[in-house]
């Protein structure tokens, strides 16, 4: 069914009796050509690509729990392209011009709003970092604007400009930087994808990979066995056990980041904006809650719930920066598990078993990158070859030295 | 989560900082180099879900380096041992 003001209308006077289910609900076949492992948002992607950019539409996503339980509903949704290294800046830009035409492509609206990703700056070094980066973004095409303190005062006047450790001094914008509704984007990817003719293949857990010599047979599930021609991993938090099922280890450790939202507030946050005197960042939703996260907990962690002194710790950030939140009462926290990745980058890679192919490392940031991961991910595995936007993401950058290592952490994960 | 610290009993875990994979083993500097175990030393990593071998220094304590071996998926403590006995 395609969605338009008159499909809405139209259910609006038949007591919304005519929808339809979004996607189907089939049994596993015994074999598909591609099989991907991960109902996130890149798993969803990638099938989505694979069938419109390359007309291999006898594929499935295989998906533990329901579609989108992982990160992809558990993020705080912002996208934004303001990098500053060669191999993050034209593959981010990237996605983020695929998001700006994603919902007329896929028919779903998934709430894409270009409300300005602000960067803070509180210190001279804070302040040349800035300016480095914002160049290195406009060398690159993509858009950054330099903000005196005074312009952000305009923006922001309830933050606290005058703090004694960490006093606000400008900013650098990306006016096209903001946010993305989430669960949208794994609803809208999958319907799409579905229509297309993809399998979803919902509780269903990969427990064992088939293999025949070098090459992956096949995946064992709580389903059944299913076999494939290529397999590609997108398993998010779970990369390395995944691997681990093809006798690969990778330069992957998984971690905890927390997210919190307040009550409905009324509108008065119109950015997404970043403190620069520690990990703290905040936006405001459609419904007036008060969307924000810090860092990762620091400590290895699969659990997918973070603990008090982190969240003491971002509690403390956020009133530390805008000080009216300390009154704002917190009404959820919850966490998701990253794959955090030894230089903070991702990998959308072939593997060094033929036929499979890996899709890991997201870190912190990867639903922002979720159109081009799956656009690039589905050319690698159709063409066997990278697309020219991921070819610095190949998993063995690690092994020749070409790491791409934004924030300077080297191989310690829990730094970043 | 809490830690206990052979020399200072149960603390919370923000004391320590946390120093990751204690499983690691460098190459033998004298050996001839082999970069495949240098490239294995430095970025790859189990990332078990159960039983993960780990450093952690009191840090605002005693300063002691510990193995905690722990698992990710629950947080439940298995032991904790001095780094360096
Ligand atoms: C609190 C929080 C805030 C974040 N904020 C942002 C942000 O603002 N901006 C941003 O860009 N990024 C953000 N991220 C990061 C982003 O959410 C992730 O990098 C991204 O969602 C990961 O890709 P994914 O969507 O494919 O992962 P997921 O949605 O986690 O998908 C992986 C899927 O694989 C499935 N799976 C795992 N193992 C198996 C198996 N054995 N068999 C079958 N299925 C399996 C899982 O069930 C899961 O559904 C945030 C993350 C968190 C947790
Ligand atoms: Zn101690």
């Amino acid at each position: 069914m395609r969605y338009s003001i008159f499909s809405v209308l139209r259910e609006a006077l038949r007591g919304q009796s005519g929808w339809t289910p979004v996607w189907r609900e089939p049994t596993p076949k015994p074999r598909y050509e591609i099989v991907i492992v991960g109902g996130g948002g890149h798993g969803l992607a990638t099938a989505y690509y694979l069938a419109k950019e390359h007309g291999i539409r006898d594929v499935a996503v295989i998906e533990r729990s329901w579609l989108g339980s992982g990160s992809v509903g558990r993020n705080t949704t912002i996208v934004r392209s303001n990098y500053m290294l060669d191999g993050n800046v034209p593959f981010y830009e990237t996605s983020l011009k695929l998001w700006e035409v994603l919902e007329r492509e896929i028919n779903y609206n998934a709430m894409v709003s270009q409300r300005g990703v602000l960067n803070l700056w509180h210190d001279e070094g804070q302040r040349d970092a800035c300016l480095r980066r914002g160049t290195a973004m406009r060398l690159h095409g993509v858009d950054a604007t330099w903000l005196e303190r005074e312009d952000v005062r305009r923006m922001a006047p309830f933050l606290d400009f005058e703090h004694a450790r960490f006093p606000i001094l400008g900013g650098l914008l990306q006016p096209r930087g903001g946010t993305v509704r989430h669960d949208a984007v794994a609803w809208g990817y999958a319907r799409a994808a579905d229509a297309l003719g993809v399998d979803l293949i919902q509780e269903c857990e990969v427990t064992a990979i088939r293999r025949d010599g070098d090459r992956v047979t096949g995946v064992e599930t709580t389903r059944g066995a299913i076999e494939c021609g290529k397999l590609g991993l997108c398993a998010a938090g779970d990369s390395s056990r995944l691997a681990a099922m093809a006798g690969l280890r990778l330069p992957v450790e998984t971690h905890v980041l927390q997210a919190y939202v307040t009550e409905g507030l009324k509108p008065f946050l119109d950015q997404v904006i970043t403190f620069g005197g520690g990990h703290f960042y905040f936006s405001q939703s459609d419904k007036g809650g008060i969307v924000f996260g810090g860092a990762i907990d620091g400590y290895n962690s699969y659990a997918r719930r973070g603990g008090l002194p982190m969240l003491t710790e971002v509690m403390r950030e956020a009133a530390s920066l805008c000080p009216p939140l300390s009154r704002a009462r917190v009404l959820r926290s919850w966490g998701g598990a990253m794959d955090m990745s030894m230089d903070g980058s991702p990998i959308i890679s072939k593997t060094p078993l033929p036929n499979l192919y890996l899709n890991a490392g997201w870190c912190i940031g990867g639903f922002k990158a979720t159109p081009a991961s799956g656009f690039a991910f589905a050319h690698t595995i159709a063409r066997d070859e990278p697309h020219a936007i991921n070819a610095p993401y190949r998993l063995d950058r690690f092994r020749d030295g070409a790491t791409i290592d934004e924030s300077g952490s080297g191989a310690s994960p829990w730094l970043q | 989560m809490r830690l206990t610290c052979p020399h200072c009993g149960e603390r919370p875990h923000d004391e320590f900082a946390y120093r990751g994979d204690a499983t690691l083993r460098r190459p033998d500097p004298a050996a001839p180099a082999d970069p495949e175990a240098e490239h294995s030393f430095v970025y790859l990593r189990d990332n078990p879900v159960a039983g993960h071998r780990e450093h952690w220094l009191h840090a605002f304590g005693c300063r002691t380096l510990l193995v905690v071996t722990r698992d990710p998926a629950t947080h439940a403590i298995r032991s904790i041992e001095l780094a360096a006995p």
